[in-house]
């Protein structure tokens, strides 16, 4: 109880903090707008920073308060979630998780942005597939995209090439993974041929998203899959490559810290011939990073996905990524949209995503040489988002995700078949969502 | 003279005020939410509705809940009522007639885990128990093959970890409690020829008995809520191995956004320490009649 009434107190604490912020200048001046985001990204806190001044330069008398929040990204939901109940400390604009987005809709959080980006002429040079992230359950539109990422094969080629496989690698379905995992692994048995995390967005996802009829929602009906026979496949892969050991040993692979010594020390030194790893993978390596690796421009390559059987449209990759969102409350939603456009404009989405080394969501951004070079891998990168997916991140979404994870954990580490762990999980999607809300596949 | 007697508890009215608030406040909220649809996001959650019992109904249903209920349990049993309970006590015993020097050495060390911070202690745990971590380097000298801890035995492992970083509390009760025992008695009993066991078993364990109830008390609530510890080292894993009831209900309420459902879960605990307290409480009492 100690914990709980650790958290009631942070709780409290944050809640008393966030009102004396806002609460001298809200209210009676409406002229103010309270821009909440999450403090630890020191790109994200410059490109508020830049954009609160150009938006004071710009509109005379109107005053913009930063209000940064520290923590994770579930402390920062949290605290969020928690100024969005009283129209005292509820922000105009938040930058907001797309993974949580449909649920702050459903609460009744989020302005609709549709009115007000249709005169938006900036609004057609963003990507499609990036404009999903901020799209609702009714195909409203509820926010900005501020960035994205995808996710691809990232393979050493040194480890790959003393296995006698053909550079560069082109798997083109899942049998094309599994030989060439099968090859590394005879040519040097010391090495992890090709791993993927027993969890979600960076392994299973990517499988099932690439099965005949892999999904786990139904944007048509509405309605959340159960019975689907890509489930069981994709998670018969996962239990393959472990049972043959071709990945990671499955109690290192329940382990959370787990991707540290993948991108520190196994692609590093040699000892693992291919991963699935997010678009952001350079990050780890690049110069002043936390785990700094001149050559991996030429010893690492990346490679999309594969469907399962090379079906269209070849490959598949999941994005996620932080949007940005006007209050449902703000008392200038005019206003609130303005610095969100502003924030979003050609100049600083360019030096936003070329500083965090994020997937550029607007198309213009995405043709600049800055953002080409960025690191050697930019361009290849970004060509997946055409092809990459958002999850269906309903008010459910983070249970669900949960069960997805427990499945891929139960056929890795916990010694059920792929047809029990999918019949589990659909029983746990059915206690979830409710038995009225799943179709069968 | 009644008035006077009011006049006199005015001054408390403050003080009472403020525990009302602040700890009956909570309290209270906790069972209120506990019956509504209350989330952190969500469609209910700018207007939540009350549900009545349905919160406990899931959480009877819920496959996790026994699971988690009977780690708990095991978890308090273990570390707390067994390993802090006896070691504390079992210390506490060798101290008193150990050489000075060697006292003050073991008594620092065992207080040096008790006096770091809950999230320091939980990352030493860590780097203690797991699979490239200090513990199996040690063995590994010794030439024992490797054992992954917090993967095979998440739950020792966690057990463990709390009977080094408690056992300080109750060794220092158990010094108090001891100290407080009169040379005379243990005296005369070793010149009637008792030995060194039946003088534990006869003279000192039943002068401190209200010690020993008032510290399991003590230390059967601290275990219960034990969260931090149990979040970093194992974080619930691996695969729900060691989810107790504190980080089941963190689960609900800030992951999942379930508040009225955690908040369910929350209740349960305190109703588990309330009947924890009142058996120890019923225990003291009967040891002064």
């Amino acid at each position: 109880m100690r914990g709980i009434k650790k958290t009631f107190i942070a709780l409290t604490v944050v809640g008393l903090a966030l009102t004396g912020c806002s609460g001298d200048s809200s209210g009676e001046d409406s002229q103010t707008l309270l821009i909440a985001y999450k403090k630890a990204d020191p790109v994200l806190e410059s490109l508020m920073e830049d954009t609160k001044e150009q938006f004071e330069a710009a509109n005379e008398g109107i005053t913009v308060e930063l209000s940064p929040i520290e923590g994770n990204d579930d402390d920062y939901a949290t605290k969020l979630a928690l100024s969005q109940r009283s129209p005292d400390t509820a922000p105009d604009v938040f930058v907001e998780d797309s993974f949580k987005l449909r649920a702050d809709v459903d609460a009744g959080y989020v302005l609709a942005l549709d009115e007000y980006l249709a005169d938006w002429e900036d609004w057609d040079a963003f990507n499609e597939t990036a404009k999903e992230a901020g799209t609702g359950d009714d195909g409203g539109i509820y926010a900005v995209p501020l960035e994205a990422d995808t996710r691809v094969i990232w393979y050493n080629r040194n480890v790959l090439g003393a296995a006698g496989i053909e550079l560069p690698w082109q798997p083109e379905n899942w049998d094309d993974l599994l030989e060439m995992a099968r090859t590394v692994k005879a040519a040097n048995p010391d090495v992890v041929p090709f791993s993927m995390y027993a969890g979600t967005m960076q392994s299973f996802y990517e499988l099932l998203y690439g099965t005949e009829d892999g999904a786990l929602y139904d944007e048509d009906e509405q309605k959340w899959v159960v019975g689907s026979q890509g489930f069981i496949d994709s998670l018969d892969f996962l239990k393959t490559i472990y049972d043959e050991g071709l990945a990671v040993t499955p109690a290192q692979a329940l382990d959370p810290n787990i991707w540290q010594e993948i991108v520190g020390d196994m692609l590093p030194q040699d000892r693992m011939g291919a991963t699935v790893e997010g678009s952001y993978a350079p990050q780890f390596w690049q110069e002043g990073a936390d785990y700094e690796w001149p050559e991996y421009g030429e010893v690492m390559a990346t490679s999309p996905f594969p469907t399962q059987n090379g079906q269209e449209p070849g490959a598949v990759s999941m994005s996620g990524g932080w949007t940005l969102a006007v209050g449902a409350g703000s008392e200038n939603p005019e206003l609130a949209v303005d610095f969100v456009k502003m924030a979003m404009n050609f100049d600083n989405s360019l030096a936003y995503t070329v500083d965090a080394s994020k997937i550029a969501v607007r198309n213009d951004v995405a043709e600049t040489s800055e953002y080409q070079d960025m690191n050697p891998f930019a361009g290849e990168v970004t060509e997946v988002l055409e092809v990459s997916r958002y999850r269906p991140a309903t008010a459910d979404f983070a249970e669900i995700d949960t069960a997805v994870l427990t499945a891929t954990q139960e056929v890795v580490a916990g010694g059920k078949s792929p047809e029990e762990a999918a019949a589990d999980y659909d029983e746990a999607l059915k206690r979830i969502v409710g038995e009225d809300n799943v179709i069968e596949k | 003279m009644r008035l006077r007697q009011t006049v006199r508890l005015l001054p408390l009215l403050p003080a009472v005020a403020l525990l009302l608030v602040f700890l009956g406040g909570p309290i209270l909220w906790a069972f209120y939410g506990s019956f509504t649809d209350a989330g952190l996001t969500g469609a209910s959650a700018r207007n939540p509705e009350w549900i009545g019992l349905d919160n406990y109904a899931t959480l009877l249903t819920d496959p996790q809940f026994p699971h988690s209920l009977w780690l708990t349990f095991l978890f308090v049993l273990g570390s707390a009522v067994i390993g802090q309970n006896c070691l504390g006590l079992a210390l506490a015993l060798v101290m008193q007639r150990a050489n000075r020097v060697v006292a003050a050495i073991v008594g620092t060390c065992v207080v040096a885990a008790w006096v770091l911070p809950e999230i320091v202690a939980a990352f030493i745990a860590y780097a203690f128990f797991f699979r490239d971590g200090m513990l199996n380097q040690l063995t590994g000298l010794a030439g024992l093959p490797v054992v992954d801890w917090l993967y095979e035995y998440p739950m020792l492992a966690l057990v463990f970890a709390n009977i080094w970083r408690g056992t300080a509390f109750s060794m220092m009760n158990y010094q108090a409690a001891l100290n407080d025992v009169p040379p005379e008695i243990t005296e005369s009993a070793t010149i009637d020829g008792a030995g060194g066991i039946q003088r534990l078993r006869f003279i000192t364990l039943p002068m401190i008995k209200s010690s020993i109830a008032t510290n399991l008390m003590l230390i059967t609530l601290l275990t219960l809520g034990t969260f931090t510890l149990i979040y970093v080292v194992t974080s619930g894993g691996p695969l729900n191995a060691s989810t107790t009831l504190p980080i089941m209900a963190y689960e609900q309420a800030f992951q999942y956004g379930d508040i009225g459902y955690g908040t369910a879960i929350a209740v349960v605990m305190l109703l588990i320490g309330a009947v924890f307290s009142i058996a120890y409480i019923r225990m003291l009492r009967e040891r002064k009649d």
